[in-house]
Order: C-alpha cells, then structure tokens, then sequence
C-alpha cells in the first residue's frame, strides 16, 4: 500500500444556469479548462499521468462518451494519460476522488487526475433517463420519488420547519458570501475563458448575500405540485406514520442549478518527488453505503461513520466538515445525526449559495475543504454527499 | 359449432363465429377454430374477410375457466397458449387482403382483440353494445395484442387510462375514443358498409405494419418524455396504493414494448399476462367480479312479478335516494314524509316520484320500503300505517341498517311478506342492496325483493336476520379495531394509511366521523341495554365515549378524530390525539396493523357463516367489497383467506389473538377448512 496524496485542486467558478455566465461554454471546454489549469499551475509532465477519472451524471449529447478521455486530448496534454468518466449521481465528483485515491493506494497507478463536470444548463439534469425512473416497473418496485419530494420527508419525519430551513440557507449565502469576499476560494478557483483568452467567469455567480429568513420565507414551495401529483402517497406508503408531507424546500433553500468543473492531482510520495509536487493532504479513508431509496437522501451520516470508523477516528477528531446542501434538510439532519456544532459545517457556505454542478461537486468540496484546513491551520476534514438511489458517500482527508 | 366460412361471388369471405357454448369465448375450441380458419383463408383465392357473430354478443372475451387455472407451475404452457392466439391474428391482419370486423354484439376483452386486429372496425350502433378491454377489472392484461395494438393505435397516453381502468365504451363513445372507425344503424348495414370498404381497400396494412410506424407518443430517448414516465407510477398509486398489479404491468407492457418492433412488443406483453394470469389477485378478482358476481346476480327468479307501484316512507338522503334510483327503473313511487315540504324536497322534482304526507297516496303500493329514522316506535307506526294501505300481498320492507328484522315484522299484521332492504349510501352510487330475511319472510317474499332488487339494477345479497345483518356488523369490526388499535397507542396516521395501503376504501377513523361517533356510542349503548353478551368490551368504547364528552361528535358536529378547517381546506388528524393516545413504544408494528385491520373482518365473516347469517361465499365476498369496501384486491372477506392459505390464515389469526385478544381466535369451523 502506498499513500494516496493529493498535490492540487482547482475549479471552475460555478455559473448560474441559463442565464449565468458559463451558458455559452460547453461541457468539454469546462471539464479540458481545468486540466489545463491543474497542468500549468504544477508545470505537470502530463504523460506522467495514468488516468483521468471523471464524473458526470448526465453523460450524453455533448456531455456524453467519456468526456473525461476527451478532455484529456482537448486540453492538449500528452495522449498517454487514459480517461474515465463515472456516474455515482450527486456523489460523482467525489467517487471520482475515492476511485483515484484507490488506485494510487493500491500501488496500480501512480498519478490520478480526479474529477467532475457539468453543464446543467446546456444538457439538463435528468436527461439521461434511467430505469429508476422512467422503466415503470422498476419505478414502481422502488418507489421512485423526485429528490426534493425525499427532502421533504427528511424534513417532516424529522420536524424541520420552513424556518429551520430557510435559516440554513441565509446561512449558506452569508458564509459564502464572506468567504468570497475575503478571498478564500482563491486558491483552487481557475478562471474561465474563451478560446480568445477572455475571461468568461472569474468568481462564482450565485451569492445572494441580501437572503434573509424573511425573503426565503417569500418562495414557493418546489415539491408541492409533484407531491400532489402521486409522489406524496408514494413517499406515505413507504413512510405511513406520516400524515402529509410537509413541503418546505424551495429554490432559495435547495442546491442551485450551475455549470462547473473540478479536477484534483492525487498520486504517491514516489511519483510526487519524481514530479517536484508537494504534498499538501492524504487521503485517510473513504466509504459509500446505501441506505433506503425513497428517502433517498439520508447517506452522509452512515457514510461518515463508516469512513471513520475505518480510519480508527471519532466524530471529535474531524476540524471541519463540507455536507452537501443538496437540500436544506439532508444538512440539518447530518448536523442531528452526527450531534456535531454548526460552526464545523460548510464553514464557507455551500451549494444552497454556491451551485450544485452534479458530476463536479463532490470534487470541488474536496478543494474547499482543504484550502479551509490550510488557512484555519487544522488537520483533519470530512467531505460528504447524500447521493440518489438512496447511497451516502464519505471521504477524509488529513494535512501532511 | 364452427366458424362459418362462407365466400360469396365477390371472394369475400364471411367468417361468422358460432362456437358451442352460448358466446364465443377464446379457449382450445377457439385456438382450433381460428387456426382452421385462417389457414384457409390463407390457402383461399379471396378478396377479403368479414369475421362476424351468430352469437348475441361478437365476442365476450377470455374463458375464465381456463385462465384461473394458470399457475406459475403451468406459466409457460398458458405462455404458449397466447402466443398462439396472438400468432394467428398476426396471419390475419397480415393476409394482404382486407379484414373487416362486422361488430354487431359487445366484444370485451379478447373480442375487442380481435376486432384489433381487423383492418376496418365496423360497430353496430345499439346502446347496449359494450366494447373495450376490461381484463385490468378481473386483475388481468390483455394479452392477445390488446395492450401492443392500442398503445399503437392511439399512443400510450391516451390508450393508457382505457387500458389500465378496463373501459368498457358503448359504440359512440368508442368511435370518439378512436377504438372502431364506423357506425352503422342495422345490422343489414353492417355486412354491406364491410363489403364496400373491402371493395374500396382491397390490400390495407394495419398502422403499426406502416414501415417506420412506431407509438405516437413516446419514442426511445426522448427526453421530453421522462417527467411523464417518473411521474405516471406515482399518479396511478395515487389509486392503488401498489395492491393492483394489472394496472401497473399495462403501464410497464405498454412503455417497455414501445421502444421495439411490434412483434417483440407482444412477447413483452405476454409475459406480463402470464404473470397477472398466475398470480393471486387475479384469482382473487375473477373468483369476486365474475364467478361470484354471476353467483349473487342470477340467483333464479321465480315471482315472475314486477314491482309497478312503491312507497318509500321517510324522504331524508336514503329515503329518497331509493325513490331515485326506482323511478329511473319505471317504477312509480310515491315518497312519503311527515311534512309534505321534506317529502318534496327528498323527490328533489324527478319524474315518477309522487311527494306526500299521506297514508293514503300509498294505496295500490305493491312494495313499501319505510327509510325513517333507527327508531323502532317510529319505524312500527308507520310501517302499520303504510301497510293498512298498500295491496293486502304487497311486500313490506325496512331499510333498517342496525334493527333486528324479525322484530320489526311485528309491525305489521303478516310477517311472512316482511323482510329487510338494506340500501347503501349514497344509494345511486352504490350498488348492494343486502336482502335481510326475518324468521317468518316467505320464500315468496324473498323471491319479489330480489327481483325488485334486479328491477332496479342493483345487486342483491341474501342474508338472514342478525344485529347489523352482515355488512354493517363486519364494518363495525373493522372501525372498533381502528380506534382499539388507537387506545393501545397506535399513531392514528400510521392506521389511517396501513388501511387505505391495504386497499380499505376509506380510513377507519375517517369512516367513523362518517357515520359520527355519538351513533357508535348509542347503537353501542342500546346494544348494551338489549342484551350484555352481544357487546365486545373493547376500550375503543371508553375512547369513543371520550371524544364524544370532548365534544368530537364526528364529521356532521365539525370536530372528531379529523379536525374540519371552517375554511374548506383538507382535513386533518386531530393533533391532540397524539399528545392524548399515541405511545411510542406501541409495538404494534406495520404488518400488525395491517392484518388486525383485515382479519378482523374476515374472521367476523366466517363467524356470520358459522352463524347461518351468511349462506353463501359468495354474499360474502360480493357484500364485504361493494356494500363496505373491503380491499377489491382481496376478492372480498372469504376470499381474502384463501388467498392467504387457509391454514396460514389461522396461523396468523392464533398469533394476532394471543398477542391483541380474543377476537382474533379463528372459529373452529375454520381450522377445519381448506378453502372457502
């Protein structure tokens, strides 16, 4: 076993959806952008590189066969380094990771580039279909659910008032909000720009600092009209000591719909000394589970445990935790789950202000999660994602 | 008896079905028969085939003798045999020469198949002509090409419903629907309209033959089409709660034979049949939708009389619903009230319905139904005074729902023409009529009210005299296991939907704000009064008592087990249920309530039959699903236990009476059975 270190992170800015600035920029440019910038950032001998592990959940059209070979060969590195594109839904981006890590720490390879793409607003979330849930019978058999109808129910098994949520969220924007302003998505964010050199985006576009409980509290609900459509007997039937389903998530208190790209260096001390990479972490354990389908979304708790408990460590020995704000509700119910303070959690907000580009997030809170671990000068974190078809996924991660 | 095949001057070819029972029915004779025929008509120098009937209907459909006979040990044989079906409408439709159904009788199920698979579907425009494919109704698909041919014909959204609810369309409608191209108004018509078109087409193809035809409305990859495909199983178990499974296999039939070629679409769809075909809620459906249905339906008539004139005494929402649905059958009624104002507010101006206040107006009556209050003084006075003026054989009945019928006979001077008609509310939309016999009702007797029950379209169970008869006293069990199950600390959303998940109509507590729990509480109290040992001495009593002193009265008092918004906005349970009942540590898990809920139903049934309240399975079956709304899916209270095994029934009934009490002890009767 050799130890998988992991020498550098970069992402995109997160662009906002049709109207955001990364509209007109294709998936291939996003996800080739970011292994151009890894490469130059570390004067990378590209052809030292074994593989490219990318996620993407809706990998078609443009989007689609192996963007991650693709991007290799667009971003105009050297053709030896392979590509692989993977499809773990909302945790793509960090079982990209995950899968990196296990090669070099199997010793099969040496020097991994993991990470994600998605352009949500140019090949939209859910096109890809899938039996789960669109093949009837299996529909039926596992009660299919839309995710937000899953939120819902975490919120109201668990009593999550629309308050509760609403407050998450503000939360999310203000953190976010600062830690923008004083610069601490820096150090991983690589700006976009066009095949002129002009720059598309430089910082992420979603922040709404002026959300207040208040002007949350304004928003429609998103799930009403799909609860009453026959999701919510659906959800009931498996959950039947619920009475209705309390829809509290709204698009101001649930992931932002973004386009984006990550990529992480992770390779071994051997094939980091050959290279003159400094080691900045490694990656101490890693776990998926899977958990009940209609709920869906309850798998960051069980997976952080898992991956603790085989790392040896406990709940106290992890300074910062980065959970996905794929809802209000899955954070809330982590933070009760895992009895952790607020004040360890998405430090510098999350995907409620920031975007949720699917196949890239898991990837991109792996960055800021160890750009935070450097500046706070603290050593151990864990990134976590609920993740659909009912799956959690866990990675730790510590300073070397 | 054969398939006629007579070929007249012009080549064509009339195939006029004739099989040896008293309606063609697709079964081995059929398979025979249609082979012979299509080969033929294959080997034949022709210009084209009418397939018409000699029968009263064109077709009625699958053998259901056979088809509750498949079983998953036999599934590839019943596999086979539809496939063999299916194969030779395929030679058919793909003669080269054009194939004209001349409908002129209903065609149901695997006779609307075959006319599927005629090129021109010509229809006979008489109202009582039924056409459709009803398969999903008994718990089945429709597997000779029915599923792969509509969803071809007219797209999966719009075939979809007709399948899935088993339509059954009068010829107008299913010419709207699009299912059947012409309508023609004799039957002459039919045979010269078929001719004409096979003159005018002499070598049609079937729309899905049309190189490049696919379904309308749903093609593979189109990402337009997934909100709808995630969305339609949630829409459906909005209706089914998942204890149907025929609906959902046509959905999945339907969607999965989509994205290929036609002829492996029918594979698809034949497998699906099979699995409908073998499994138990197909049993469990045909055994009570057709077998016992038919049962409970054409118990033989032998009064030879139609009931010309009835009065109805009491004109509140029973009252008058029974003056409807009489009227609209021909029958003259007069409707009698107290105040003349009540009894023409009841005839709410319907034609045949007479409102009064007088005794007088029901001379010449030839039946009386009284439909006043449940208070027996009242119910004998004026049951006397209507049968002083009705004719001296008319038959008199009560609608009584709770009073002994024996009792109320004493009303009148000759018990033997008394006897109990236990209408159900909403009458027009319900269609039970429980026949209760008192001690002293004549054979007679009986015979008139069934066929007056007949006379107005109903369906009629026979039952003999007991408090709550059958029905009521069978529901009474399963809403006083609901609020036991509360009083022990079950979470009241968690019975709610276990019932509505079980296939229960309504919720039991709903059900009991229905019917208000002060009348729970006083047919309880006088149940009490009459005599002790006929009253259970469960807690749900003390419970009922409680809401009632709390002022939760029911639905009608605005507050009960549900809280009633002033505003009109949903229902909801009653928040301080919990905080007043609910233990957390209840320990009656799901599976629990569930089973509580059901056999304690069933095994009530079974003690009526024990008691000779009941006489047959099939009152029983019939009266639990459409006079209570116990699960359709189960077959009804006795079918339920066969389709659990009776053995692991009784079973389970130990386990439930040693860990819930008593009630649930199967009778001895029942340990001794195999099946009902």
């Amino acid at each position: 076993m050799s130890e998988a270190l992991i020498f550098d992170a970069v992402r995109t800015p997160r662009g906002k959806g049709k109207r955001g600035s990364l509209h007109s920029v294709k998936p291939v440019a996003l996800a080739a952008g970011v292994l151009r910038a890894l490469s130059e950032r570390n004067s990378l001998d590209t052809s030292a590189v074994d593989d490219v592990v990318f996620g993407v959940v809706s990998p078609l059209g443009e989007q689609g066969g192996d963007i991650a070979r693709t991007a290799v060969l667009a971003a105009g590195w050297d053709q030896r380094p392979a590509g692989v594109q993977l499809n773990r839904f909302c945790a793509s981006g960090l079982e990209s990771v995950n899968l990196a890590a296990a090669k070099v720490a199997s010793g099969f390879e040496d020097l991994v580039v993991a990470g994600g793409v998605e352009s949500m607003s140019r090949v939209p979330m859910g096109s890809d279909g899938g039996a789960w849930a669109i093949d009837p019978q299996t529909n039926f058999d596992l009660s299919f659910v839309p995710q937000g109808v899953s939120a819902d129910l975490i919120a109201t098994l668990e009593g999550f008032s629309r308050t509760d949520v609403d407050a998450w969220a503000a939360r999310s924007h203000a953190r976010a909000f600062e830690a923008q302003k004083n610069g601490f998505f820096e150090r991983s964010v690589v700006p976009v720009v066009d095949q002129n050199g002009t720059v598309v985006l430089k910082e992420d576009e979603t922040i709404r600092p002026e959300s207040t409980v208040e002007s949350l509290g304004k928003l429609k609900p998103s799930f009403q009209f799909h609860g009453d459509l026959g999701y919510d007997t659906v959800a009931i039937d498996r959950y039947p000591t619920v009475e209705r389903i309390n829809h509290v998530h709204t698009p101001g208190n649930s992931s932002q719909i973004v386009d984006g790209a990550a990529a992480v260096l992770i390779g071994s001390e051997a094939a980091g000394r050959s290279l003159g990479l400094t080691p900045r972490a490694r990656i101490v354990s890693v776990a998926v589970v899977g958990t009940e389908p209609t709920i869906m979304l309850t798998g960051p708790a069980p997976s952080a445990r898992k991956a603790l408990d085989k790392a040896g460590l406990s709940v106290e020995d992890i300074d910062l935790f980065e959970v996905n704000e794929a809802f209000s509700s899955v954070v809330l119910k982590f933070l009760r789950d895992m009895d952790i303070p607020e004040d360890k959690v998405n430090v510098n907000g999350g995907a409620i202000a920031l975007g949720h580009p699917l196949g890239a997030t898991g990837c991109m809170i792996l960055g800021t999660l160890l750009d935070e671990l450097e500046r706070r000068d603290l050593r151990r974190g864990l990134a976590t994602l609920c993740v659909g078809g009912g799956m959690g996924i866990a990675t730790i991660i510590e300073r070397v | 008896m054969p398939f006629h095949y007579d070929k007249d001057a012009d080549g064509i070819v009339t195939l006029t079905m004739d099989m040896s029972g008293s309606a063609n029915v697709m079964n081995l004779e059929y398979r025979e028969l249609m082979n012979e025929a299509v080969s033929r008509l294959e080997g034949d120098e022709i210009t084209g085939v009418i397939i018409t009937s000699a029968k009263k209907t064109f077709f009625a459909g699958g053998d259901l003798n056979v088809l509750i006979a498949i079983t998953p040990e036999n599934a590839s044989e019943a596999l086979d045999g539809v496939e063999e079906i299916k194969s030779q409408l395929r030679r058919l439709e793909k003669l080269g020469k054009p194939v004209v159904a001349a409908i002129n009788g209903s065609a149901l199920g695997g006779g609307f198949e075959i006319a599927l698979s005629s090129h021109r579907r010509i229809v006979l425009n008489d109202n009582g002509i039924r056409l459709g494919l009803p398969e999903a109704t008994l718990g089945l698909l429709p597997g000779g090409g029915g599923v792969t041919r509509m969803v071809r014909l007219l797209g999966v959204q719009k075939a979809l419903p007709l399948l899935m609810e088993g339509k059954q369309l009068r010829p107008e409608r299913a010419l709207q629907a699009g299912i059947v191209h012409q309508l023609v108004d004799t039957r002459e018509e039919l045979l010269s309209e078929a001719r004409e078109w096979i003159k005018a087409n002499p070598a049609p193809v079937q729309p899905w033959d049309v190189p490049g035809a696919g379904v309308p409305d749903l093609k593979f990859g189109d990402p337009n089409s997934y909100g709808v495909l995630a969305a339609a199983p949630a829409v459906l178990s909005k209706k089914t709660h998942g204890v149907y499974p025929a609906p959902e296999k046509i959905m999945a039939a339907a969607v999965e034979g989509a994205y290929v070629d036609f002829d492996t679409a029918l594979k698809i769809e034949g497998r699906y049949f099979v699995e409908l075909a073998a499994g138990q809620v197909s049993k469990n459906m045909i055994t009570a939708f057709w077998f016992n249905l038919n049962e409970v339906n054409g118990r033989a008539s032998s009064s030879g009389r139609r009931v010309t004139k009835l009065g109805v005494l009491g004109a509140g929402m029973m009252g008058a619903g029974i003056a409807e649905v009489s009227a609209k059958a021909g029958i003259e009624v007069v409707l009698k009230d107290v105040t003349l104002e009540a009894a023409q507010k009841g005839a709410g101006g319907l034609e045949g319905i007479t409102p009064t206040d007088s005794d007088d107006d029901l001379a010449g009556c030839d039946l009386i139904i009284e439909a006043v209050f449940e208070n027996r003084e009242l119910k004998n006075k004026v049951l006397a005074a209507a049968e002083a003026q009705a004719l001296p054989d008319a038959v008199i009945a009560s609608n009584t729902s709770t009073l002994p019928i024996t009792g109320l006979a004493t009303a009148v001077p000759d018990a033997e023409r008394f006897i109990g008609l236990h209408f159900f509310s909403p009458v027009p939309k319900m269609r039970l009529v429980e026949i209760i016999r008192g001690e002293k009702t004549s054979e007679e007797t009986l015979q008139r009210a069934l066929d007056y029950v007949r006379q107005i379209g109903k369906t009629p169970i026979v039952v003999n005299d007991s408090r709550g008869f059958y029905t009521s006293r069978t529901f009474a069990t399963y809403v006083i296991e609901a609020i036991t199950m509360l009083s022990e600390g079950v979470a009241p959303a968690l019975i709610e939907n276990v019932a509505k998940k079980a296939g229960m109509a309504v919720g039991p507590l709903a059900v009991s704000d229905e019917v208000t729990l002060s009348l729970q509480l006083k047919i309880h109290d006088q149940t009490l009064a009459d005599d002790p040992s006929l009253v259970s001495d469960s807690p749900a009593y003390d419970l009922i008592r409680e809401m009632v002193s709390l002022g939760r009265t029911g639905k009608a008092g605005g507050a009960g087990f549900y809280e009633y918004p002033s505003d009109g906005s949903k229902k909801f349970l009653w928040p301080e249920l919990t905080t007043r009942y609910v233990k957390a540590d209840a320990g009656v898990s799901e599976q629990d309530v569930r089973d509580r809920l059901l056999f304690v139903q069933a095994l009530e049934t079974v003690r009526c039959l024990d008691e000779g309240v009941l006489t047959s399975v099939a009152d029983a079956n019939i009266g639990s699903i459409f006079g209570f709304g116990f699960a359709p899916w189960s077959g009804g209270t006795l079918q339920f236990i066969n389709s659990y095994g009776v053995q692991a029934f009784v079973e389970r009934a130990d386990y439930l009476a040693d860990t819930y009490g008593e009630r649930f002890r199967p009778p001895a009767s029942l340990r001794e059975r195999e099946k009902f």
